[in-house]
Protein backbone atom coordinates (compact mmCIF):
# COMPACT_ATOMS: atom_id res chain seq x y z
CA UNK A 1 0.00 0.00 0.00
CA UNK A 2 2.67 2.50 -1.02
CA UNK A 3 3.76 4.94 -3.65
CA UNK A 4 7.46 5.32 -4.39
CA UNK A 5 9.00 8.64 -5.36
CA UNK A 6 11.11 8.29 -8.51
CA UNK A 7 11.60 12.05 -9.10
CA UNK A 8 10.08 14.79 -6.91
CA UNK A 9 10.14 17.56 -9.55
CA UNK A 10 11.19 21.09 -8.54
CA UNK A 11 9.43 20.99 -5.16
CA UNK A 12 6.82 18.60 -3.81
CA UNK A 13 5.56 18.30 -0.23
CA UNK A 14 2.91 16.33 1.62
CA UNK A 15 0.06 18.60 2.74
CA UNK A 16 -3.23 18.29 4.58
CA UNK A 17 -5.27 21.04 6.22
CA UNK A 18 -2.44 21.81 8.64
CA UNK A 19 -1.99 21.90 12.41
CA UNK A 20 -3.79 24.92 13.88
CA UNK A 21 -3.63 25.37 17.66
CA UNK A 22 0.12 25.13 18.35
CA UNK A 23 1.11 28.78 18.58
CA UNK A 24 2.15 28.23 22.22
CA UNK A 25 4.87 25.91 20.89
CA UNK A 26 5.92 28.45 18.29
CA UNK A 27 4.42 26.39 15.47
CA UNK A 28 2.02 27.80 12.86
CA UNK A 29 -0.85 26.08 11.07
CA UNK A 30 0.89 25.41 7.72
CA UNK A 31 -1.19 23.08 5.47
CA UNK A 32 -2.00 23.21 1.76
CA UNK A 33 -1.17 26.58 0.19
CA UNK A 34 -4.40 26.28 -1.84
CA UNK A 35 -6.71 24.61 0.69
CA UNK A 36 -9.76 24.78 -1.61
CA UNK A 37 -7.94 22.70 -4.24
CA UNK A 38 -6.97 20.07 -1.65
CA UNK A 39 -10.53 19.89 -0.28
CA UNK A 40 -11.87 19.46 -3.80
CA UNK A 41 -9.45 16.60 -4.50
CA UNK A 42 -10.41 14.78 -1.31
CA UNK A 43 -14.12 15.30 -1.96
CA UNK A 44 -13.79 13.87 -5.47
CA UNK A 45 -12.15 10.72 -4.10
CA UNK A 46 -14.53 10.26 -1.16
CA UNK A 47 -11.67 10.96 1.28
CA UNK A 48 -12.17 12.79 4.57
CA UNK A 49 -11.38 16.52 4.18
CA UNK A 50 -8.35 16.07 6.44
CA UNK A 51 -6.62 13.49 4.18
CA UNK A 52 -3.10 14.33 3.03
CA UNK A 53 -2.09 14.69 -0.61
CA UNK A 54 0.94 15.84 -2.59
CA UNK A 55 1.40 19.54 -3.28
CA UNK A 56 3.41 19.57 -6.51
CA UNK A 57 5.04 22.84 -7.56
CA UNK A 58 5.26 23.17 -11.35
CA UNK A 59 4.89 19.46 -12.11
CA UNK A 60 7.84 17.19 -12.73
CA UNK A 61 6.79 14.56 -10.17
CA UNK A 62 7.23 10.88 -11.11
CA UNK A 63 5.92 8.10 -8.88
CA UNK A 64 5.90 4.33 -9.09
CA UNK A 65 2.70 2.89 -7.68
CA UNK A 66 2.91 -0.33 -5.69
CA UNK A 67 -0.90 -0.40 -5.45
CA UNK A 68 -3.95 -0.07 -7.64
CA UNK A 69 -5.62 3.15 -6.59
CA UNK A 70 -7.87 5.99 -7.77
CA UNK A 71 -6.34 9.46 -7.89
CA UNK A 72 -7.14 13.01 -8.99
CA UNK A 73 -5.25 16.23 -9.75
CA UNK A 74 -6.67 19.62 -8.73
CA UNK A 75 -5.23 23.13 -8.37
CA UNK A 76 -2.78 24.00 -11.15
CA UNK A 77 -4.16 21.84 -14.02
CA UNK A 78 -1.26 19.48 -14.69
CA UNK A 79 -2.01 16.55 -16.97
CA UNK A 80 -0.89 13.13 -15.79
CA UNK A 81 0.80 10.36 -17.73
CA UNK A 82 -0.17 6.92 -16.39
CA UNK A 83 2.03 4.32 -18.06
CA UNK A 84 2.27 6.77 -20.97
CA UNK A 85 -1.51 7.31 -21.29
CA UNK A 86 -2.50 10.94 -20.59
CA UNK A 87 -5.23 11.70 -18.06
CA UNK A 88 -6.69 15.19 -17.70
CA UNK A 89 -6.72 17.07 -14.39
CA UNK A 90 -9.96 17.67 -12.44
CA UNK A 91 -11.31 14.14 -13.06
CA UNK A 92 -10.61 11.01 -10.97
CA UNK A 93 -8.55 8.38 -12.81
CA UNK A 94 -7.31 4.88 -12.09
CA UNK A 95 -3.67 3.97 -11.43
CA UNK A 96 -2.99 0.25 -11.98
CA UNK A 97 -0.57 -1.56 -9.67
CA UNK A 98 3.00 -1.15 -10.90
CA UNK A 99 2.23 1.93 -12.97
CA UNK A 100 4.59 4.85 -13.47
CA UNK A 101 2.82 8.22 -13.18
CA UNK A 102 4.26 11.58 -14.14
CA UNK A 103 2.81 15.06 -13.69
CA UNK A 104 3.45 17.51 -16.53
CA UNK A 105 4.10 21.18 -15.83
CA UNK A 106 0.71 22.94 -15.56
CA UNK A 107 -0.16 25.61 -18.18
CA UNK A 108 -1.38 28.00 -15.46
CA UNK A 109 -1.08 28.16 -11.71
CA UNK A 110 1.80 27.01 -9.54
CA UNK A 111 0.68 24.20 -7.26
CA UNK A 112 -1.09 21.00 -8.30
CA UNK A 113 -2.59 18.61 -5.76
CA UNK A 114 -2.23 14.91 -6.51
CA UNK A 115 -4.52 13.04 -4.12
CA UNK A 116 -5.06 9.30 -3.92
CA UNK A 117 -8.08 7.47 -2.51
CA UNK A 118 -7.21 6.61 1.09
CA UNK A 119 -4.84 9.56 1.43
CA UNK A 120 -1.10 9.68 2.06
CA UNK A 121 -0.58 8.24 5.55
CA UNK A 122 2.89 9.24 6.70
CA UNK A 123 3.13 9.53 10.51
CA UNK A 124 1.55 12.83 11.59
CA UNK A 125 3.60 15.40 13.53
CA UNK A 126 1.59 17.48 16.03
CA UNK A 127 -1.62 16.19 14.48
CA UNK A 128 -0.79 16.90 10.84
CA UNK A 129 1.17 15.39 7.95
CA UNK A 130 1.89 18.81 6.45
CA UNK A 131 5.44 19.87 5.74
CA UNK A 132 6.02 23.26 7.36
CA UNK A 133 9.06 24.69 5.58
CA UNK A 134 9.52 27.50 8.12
CA UNK A 135 9.17 25.39 11.28
CA UNK A 136 11.07 22.55 9.57
CA UNK A 137 8.43 19.93 10.29
CA UNK A 138 8.40 17.21 7.66
CA UNK A 139 10.64 17.18 4.59
CA UNK A 140 10.02 17.79 0.90
CA UNK A 141 9.87 14.65 -1.26
CA UNK A 142 13.18 13.13 -2.33
CA UNK A 143 13.89 10.29 -4.78
CA UNK A 144 13.32 6.86 -3.24
CA UNK A 145 10.92 8.06 -0.55
CA UNK A 146 8.13 5.57 0.20
CA UNK A 147 4.70 7.07 0.78
CA UNK A 148 2.19 4.87 2.64
CA UNK A 149 -1.41 5.05 1.36
CA UNK A 150 -4.36 4.57 3.71
CA UNK A 151 -7.22 2.10 3.19
CA UNK A 152 -9.97 3.32 0.85
CA UNK A 153 -12.75 5.20 2.67
CA UNK A 154 -16.33 3.86 2.89
CA UNK A 155 -17.61 6.87 0.97
CA UNK A 156 -17.86 6.22 -2.73
CA UNK A 157 -15.82 7.84 -5.46
CA UNK A 158 -17.24 10.72 -7.45
CA UNK A 159 -16.66 9.92 -11.11
CA UNK A 160 -17.69 13.33 -12.37
CA UNK A 161 -15.43 15.89 -13.93
CA UNK A 162 -14.95 18.63 -11.34
CA UNK A 163 -16.60 21.84 -12.55
CA UNK A 164 -14.02 24.36 -11.40
CA UNK A 165 -12.15 27.04 -13.32
CA UNK A 166 -8.36 26.55 -13.43
CA UNK A 167 -6.13 29.33 -12.01
CA UNK A 168 -6.16 32.24 -14.49
CA UNK A 169 -3.16 33.14 -16.64
CA UNK A 170 -3.93 36.88 -16.71
CA UNK A 171 -4.40 39.45 -13.97
CA UNK A 172 -5.35 38.01 -10.61
CA UNK A 173 -8.11 39.81 -8.69
CA UNK A 174 -7.97 39.38 -4.93
CA UNK A 175 -10.35 40.79 -2.34
CA UNK A 176 -8.75 42.33 0.75
CA UNK A 177 -9.86 43.79 4.05
CA UNK A 178 -7.85 46.89 5.03
CA UNK A 179 -6.01 46.74 8.36
CA UNK A 180 -5.06 45.92 10.99
CA UNK A 181 -2.32 48.56 10.52
CA UNK A 182 -3.66 50.57 7.57
CA UNK A 183 -3.39 53.65 9.82
CA UNK A 184 0.40 53.25 9.88
CA UNK A 185 0.38 54.24 6.20
CA UNK A 186 -0.54 57.43 4.36
CA UNK A 187 -4.08 57.59 2.94
CA UNK A 188 -2.49 57.53 -0.49
CA UNK A 189 -0.86 54.19 0.29
CA UNK A 190 -4.16 52.31 0.71
CA UNK A 191 -5.57 54.04 -2.39
CA UNK A 192 -2.46 52.98 -4.32
CA UNK A 193 -2.74 49.37 -3.13
CA UNK A 194 -6.39 49.26 -4.24
CA UNK A 195 -5.89 50.89 -7.64
CA UNK A 196 -2.43 50.01 -8.98
CA UNK A 197 -1.35 46.58 -10.20
CA UNK A 198 1.39 44.69 -8.33
CA UNK A 199 3.58 42.11 -9.96
CA UNK A 200 4.59 38.78 -8.46
CA UNK A 201 8.39 38.48 -8.24
CA UNK A 202 10.42 35.28 -8.41
CA UNK A 203 10.67 35.32 -4.62
CA UNK A 204 7.87 32.86 -3.96
CA UNK A 205 7.78 29.97 -1.55
CA UNK A 206 5.32 28.48 0.91
CA UNK A 207 6.11 31.26 3.41
CA UNK A 208 4.97 34.03 1.11
CA UNK A 209 5.44 35.92 -2.10
CA UNK A 210 7.19 39.23 -2.60
CA UNK A 211 5.38 41.70 -4.84
CA UNK A 212 6.74 44.65 -6.76
CA UNK A 213 4.87 47.84 -7.62
CA UNK A 214 4.37 51.38 -6.36
CA UNK A 215 5.82 51.63 -2.83
CA UNK A 216 3.37 52.11 0.02
CA UNK A 217 4.44 55.11 2.12
CA UNK A 218 4.32 54.95 5.89
CA UNK A 219 2.65 57.67 7.95
CA UNK A 220 4.39 56.39 11.09
CA UNK A 221 8.06 55.50 11.07
CA UNK A 222 8.42 54.15 14.63
CA UNK A 223 9.05 50.46 15.14
CA UNK A 224 6.04 48.17 15.47
CA UNK A 225 6.45 45.65 18.29
CA UNK A 226 6.18 42.14 16.77
CA UNK A 227 2.59 40.96 16.57
CA UNK A 228 0.64 37.96 15.30
CA UNK A 229 0.58 37.44 11.52
CA UNK A 230 -2.12 35.67 9.51
CA UNK A 231 -2.25 33.87 6.15
CA UNK A 232 -3.09 36.44 3.49
CA UNK A 233 -1.48 39.35 5.36
CA UNK A 234 0.11 42.02 3.14
CA UNK A 235 3.07 42.94 5.30
CA UNK A 236 5.04 45.99 4.25
CA UNK A 237 8.79 46.01 5.02
CA UNK A 238 10.85 49.24 4.85
CA UNK A 239 11.21 48.87 1.04
CA UNK A 240 7.50 49.77 0.81
CA UNK A 241 6.50 46.86 -1.44
CA UNK A 242 4.33 44.22 0.18
CA UNK A 243 4.93 40.56 0.96
CA UNK A 244 1.82 38.36 0.83
CA UNK A 245 2.00 35.70 3.53
CA UNK A 246 1.04 32.13 2.63
CA UNK A 247 0.61 28.88 4.62
CA UNK A 248 4.08 28.68 6.26
CA UNK A 249 4.22 32.36 7.30
CA UNK A 250 5.95 33.27 10.58
CA UNK A 251 3.64 33.40 13.62
CA UNK A 252 4.71 36.94 14.42
CA UNK A 253 6.25 39.80 12.49
CA UNK A 254 7.49 43.31 13.15
CA UNK A 255 6.36 45.15 10.00
CA UNK A 256 2.87 46.64 9.70
CA UNK A 257 0.14 44.84 7.74
CA UNK A 258 -1.80 47.23 5.49
CA UNK A 259 -4.49 44.76 4.42
CA UNK A 260 -5.33 41.04 4.48
CA UNK A 261 -6.51 38.90 1.55
CA UNK A 262 -9.92 37.37 2.28
CA UNK A 263 -9.84 33.67 3.15
CA UNK A 264 -11.75 32.42 0.06
CA UNK A 265 -9.15 34.13 -2.20
CA UNK A 266 -5.98 32.85 -0.49
CA UNK A 267 -5.80 29.68 -2.60
CA UNK A 268 -5.93 31.72 -5.80
CA UNK A 269 -3.18 33.99 -4.44
CA UNK A 270 -1.04 30.89 -3.78
CA UNK A 271 -1.42 29.90 -7.45
CA UNK A 272 0.14 33.15 -8.76
CA UNK A 273 3.24 32.82 -10.89
CA UNK A 274 6.26 35.12 -11.14
CA UNK A 275 5.46 37.96 -13.54
CA UNK A 276 1.70 37.66 -13.05
CA UNK A 277 -0.11 40.86 -12.08
CA UNK A 278 -2.27 41.11 -8.98
CA UNK A 279 -5.04 43.63 -8.41
CA UNK A 280 -6.42 44.16 -4.93
CA UNK A 281 -10.03 45.14 -4.29
CA UNK A 282 -12.11 45.74 -1.20
CA UNK B 1 -7.55 47.97 24.84
CA UNK B 2 -8.37 48.09 21.12
CA UNK B 3 -9.77 45.17 19.12
CA UNK B 4 -8.82 45.43 15.45
CA UNK B 5 -10.03 43.20 12.63
CA UNK B 6 -7.12 41.24 11.12
CA UNK B 7 -8.60 39.97 7.88
CA UNK B 8 -11.75 37.84 7.99
CA UNK B 9 -10.33 35.08 10.20
CA UNK B 10 -8.55 36.85 13.06
CA UNK B 11 -8.81 39.64 15.61
CA UNK B 12 -5.84 41.66 16.86
CA UNK B 13 -6.25 42.75 20.47
CA UNK B 14 -3.96 45.63 21.38
CA UNK B 15 -3.06 46.17 25.02
CA UNK B 16 -1.15 48.88 26.88
CA UNK B 17 1.81 46.64 27.70
CA UNK B 18 3.28 43.23 28.37
CA UNK B 19 1.60 42.71 31.77
CA UNK B 20 -1.86 43.38 30.37
CA UNK B 21 -1.07 41.11 27.42
CA UNK B 22 -0.02 38.28 29.76
CA UNK B 23 -3.18 38.74 31.83
CA UNK B 24 -5.50 38.59 28.83
CA UNK B 25 -3.58 35.70 27.26
CA UNK B 26 -3.81 33.65 30.47
CA UNK B 27 -7.54 34.35 30.79
CA UNK B 28 -8.29 33.46 27.14
CA UNK B 29 -6.01 30.39 27.15
CA UNK B 30 -7.77 29.07 30.28
CA UNK B 31 -11.21 29.45 28.67
CA UNK B 32 -11.04 30.11 24.91
CA UNK B 33 -14.28 31.60 23.57
CA UNK B 34 -16.07 29.27 21.10
CA UNK B 35 -14.75 29.74 17.56
CA UNK B 36 -11.21 30.68 18.65
CA UNK B 37 -8.78 28.20 17.05
CA UNK B 38 -5.54 29.56 18.48
CA UNK B 39 -4.02 32.48 20.37
CA UNK B 40 -0.80 34.19 19.29
CA UNK B 41 0.64 36.27 22.13
CA UNK B 42 3.21 38.95 21.31
CA UNK B 43 4.80 41.95 23.02
CA UNK B 44 1.67 44.13 23.28
CA UNK B 45 -0.97 42.15 21.46
CA UNK B 46 -2.89 38.90 21.44
CA UNK B 47 -4.02 37.67 18.02
CA UNK B 48 -7.09 35.44 18.04
CA UNK B 49 -7.24 33.04 15.08
CA UNK B 50 -10.87 32.21 14.32
CA UNK B 51 -12.94 29.45 12.72
CA UNK B 52 -14.62 30.54 9.49
CA UNK B 53 -18.04 30.55 11.13
CA UNK B 54 -16.95 32.19 14.41
CA UNK B 55 -19.29 34.74 16.01
CA UNK B 56 -17.01 37.78 16.07
CA UNK B 57 -19.40 39.91 18.11
CA UNK B 58 -19.65 37.24 20.84
CA UNK B 59 -15.86 36.78 20.82
CA UNK B 60 -15.31 40.54 21.13
CA UNK B 61 -17.66 40.59 24.13
CA UNK B 62 -15.81 37.62 25.67
CA UNK B 63 -12.43 39.36 25.19
CA UNK B 64 -13.71 42.52 26.92
CA UNK B 65 -15.06 40.43 29.80
CA UNK B 66 -11.80 38.43 30.10
CA UNK B 67 -9.84 41.69 30.17
CA UNK B 68 -11.76 42.75 33.29
CA UNK B 69 -11.07 39.52 35.13
CA UNK B 70 -8.00 39.16 37.35
CA UNK B 71 -5.68 36.86 35.43
CA UNK B 72 -4.01 34.81 38.15
CA UNK B 73 -1.44 34.25 35.36
CA UNK B 74 -1.05 30.49 35.63
CA UNK B 75 2.52 29.26 35.88
CA UNK B 76 3.60 26.51 33.52
CA UNK B 77 6.22 25.24 36.00
CA UNK B 78 9.82 26.19 36.76
CA UNK B 79 12.85 24.82 34.95
CA UNK B 80 16.60 25.28 35.32
CA UNK B 81 18.78 25.79 32.27
CA UNK B 82 22.55 25.25 32.70
CA UNK B 83 24.62 27.77 30.74
CA UNK B 84 28.28 28.09 29.87
CA UNK B 85 28.70 31.87 29.71
CA UNK B 86 31.26 32.22 26.94
CA UNK B 87 29.14 33.89 24.25
CA UNK B 88 30.83 35.88 21.48
CA UNK B 89 28.90 39.04 22.41
CA UNK B 90 29.35 38.87 26.19
CA UNK B 91 31.90 41.72 26.16
CA UNK B 92 29.73 43.85 23.85
CA UNK B 93 26.77 43.31 26.18
CA UNK B 94 28.94 44.31 29.15
CA UNK B 95 29.95 47.50 27.35
CA UNK B 96 26.40 48.28 26.22
CA UNK B 97 25.04 47.89 29.77
CA UNK B 98 27.97 49.55 31.55
CA UNK B 99 28.82 46.42 33.56
CA UNK B 100 31.61 43.90 33.76
CA UNK B 101 31.07 40.54 32.01
CA UNK B 102 30.81 38.91 35.46
CA UNK B 103 28.06 41.36 36.41
CA UNK B 104 26.18 40.51 33.22
CA UNK B 105 26.39 36.80 34.09
CA UNK B 106 25.37 37.46 37.66
CA UNK B 107 22.34 39.49 36.50
CA UNK B 108 21.36 36.71 34.09
CA UNK B 109 21.53 33.91 36.70
CA UNK B 110 19.84 35.82 39.52
CA UNK B 111 16.87 37.01 37.44
CA UNK B 112 13.67 34.97 37.83
CA UNK B 113 12.83 34.82 34.11
CA UNK B 114 9.44 33.95 32.71
CA UNK B 115 8.34 33.05 29.18
CA UNK B 116 6.12 35.89 27.98
CA UNK B 117 5.39 34.53 24.52
CA UNK B 118 6.77 32.26 21.82
CA UNK B 119 7.36 32.56 18.11
CA UNK B 120 10.26 33.10 15.67
CA UNK B 121 10.94 29.35 15.63
CA UNK B 122 9.40 26.23 17.20
CA UNK B 123 10.39 26.16 20.85
CA UNK B 124 11.73 29.72 20.96
CA UNK B 125 10.47 31.63 24.02
CA UNK B 126 10.79 35.35 24.73
CA UNK B 127 11.76 35.52 28.43
CA UNK B 128 11.09 38.61 30.54
CA UNK B 129 11.92 39.80 34.01
CA UNK B 130 15.50 41.06 33.65
CA UNK B 131 17.02 44.51 33.35
CA UNK B 132 19.69 43.76 30.73
CA UNK B 133 18.37 45.89 27.90
CA UNK B 134 20.50 45.69 24.74
CA UNK B 135 19.81 46.34 21.04
CA UNK B 136 19.97 43.60 18.44
CA UNK B 137 23.23 43.27 16.55
CA UNK B 138 23.39 45.65 13.61
CA UNK B 139 24.23 42.76 11.28
CA UNK B 140 22.45 39.50 12.08
CA UNK B 141 24.46 36.29 12.03
CA UNK B 142 23.70 33.90 9.18
CA UNK B 143 23.92 30.96 11.57
CA UNK B 144 23.45 30.92 15.30
CA UNK B 145 24.05 27.44 16.77
CA UNK B 146 21.25 25.64 18.62
CA UNK B 147 21.52 26.16 22.39
CA UNK B 148 22.89 29.70 22.11
CA UNK B 149 21.69 31.86 25.00
CA UNK B 150 21.10 35.42 23.85
CA UNK B 151 19.73 38.86 24.69
CA UNK B 152 17.79 41.45 22.68
CA UNK B 153 15.70 44.35 23.91
CA UNK B 154 14.29 43.46 27.31
CA UNK B 155 14.23 39.74 26.40
CA UNK B 156 16.48 36.76 26.81
CA UNK B 157 16.05 33.56 24.80
CA UNK B 158 17.65 30.30 23.74
CA UNK B 159 17.92 29.30 20.06
CA UNK B 160 16.16 25.89 19.76
CA UNK B 161 17.73 24.99 16.39
CA UNK B 162 20.53 26.36 14.22
CA UNK B 163 19.10 29.44 12.54
CA UNK B 164 19.96 32.96 11.41
CA UNK B 165 19.68 35.47 14.25
CA UNK B 166 20.44 39.00 15.39
CA UNK B 167 20.43 38.59 19.17
CA UNK B 168 23.53 39.18 21.31
CA UNK B 169 25.06 35.84 22.29
CA UNK B 170 26.17 35.52 25.91
CA UNK B 171 26.43 31.76 26.38
CA UNK B 172 25.33 28.28 25.40
CA UNK B 173 23.36 25.42 26.94
CA UNK B 174 23.02 21.73 26.18
CA UNK B 175 19.37 21.82 27.26
CA UNK B 176 17.15 20.56 24.44
CA UNK B 177 14.62 23.29 23.71
CA UNK B 178 12.74 21.47 20.95
CA UNK B 179 12.24 17.71 20.69
CA UNK B 180 9.42 16.25 18.63
CA UNK B 181 9.70 12.97 20.53
CA UNK B 182 8.82 14.77 23.76
CA UNK B 183 5.30 15.78 24.79
CA UNK B 184 5.08 18.73 24.63
CA UNK B 185 8.03 19.19 22.24
CA UNK B 186 8.79 22.72 23.49
CA UNK B 187 10.67 23.07 26.80
CA UNK B 188 9.53 26.70 27.09
CA UNK B 189 5.87 27.65 26.87
CA UNK B 190 4.10 30.90 27.76
CA UNK B 191 4.17 31.19 31.55
CA UNK B 192 7.14 28.83 32.14
CA UNK B 193 9.48 30.19 34.87
CA UNK B 194 13.16 29.85 34.08
CA UNK B 195 16.33 30.00 36.18
CA UNK B 196 19.65 30.06 34.33
CA UNK B 197 22.48 28.33 36.21
CA UNK B 198 26.16 28.92 35.46
CA UNK B 199 27.55 25.52 34.44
Amino acid sequence: MTLEVIAPGPFTTIQDLGRPGHAALGVGASGAADPAALRLANRALGNPASSAALEVTLGGLTLHSHIAVYAVVTGAPASIAVNGRTEPPYAPFFIPKGAAITLAAPPTGLRSYLAVRGGIETPPVLGSRSTDTLARLGTPLTPGMILPVGPPPATSLSVDVLPVPPPPAGDLHLRVLPGPRADWFTEDALRTLLSEPYEVTTQIDRVGMRLTGPPLARARTDELPSEGMVTGALQVPPSGTPVLFLADHPLTGGYPVIAVVETPDIGRAAQARPGQRVRFHT
Amino acid sequence: MRILPNGDAALLVELPGLDEMLGLYAALAAAPPPGVVDLVPAARTVTLLLDPGADRAAITTAVRAARGRPSGAASAGTIEIPVVYDGEDLHDVAELTGRTPDDVISAHVTTPWRVAFTGFAPGFGYLIGGDLNVPRRRTPRVRVPAGSVALAGEFTGVYPVDSPGGWQLIGRTNAVLWDLDRDPPALLRPGTQVRFVSA
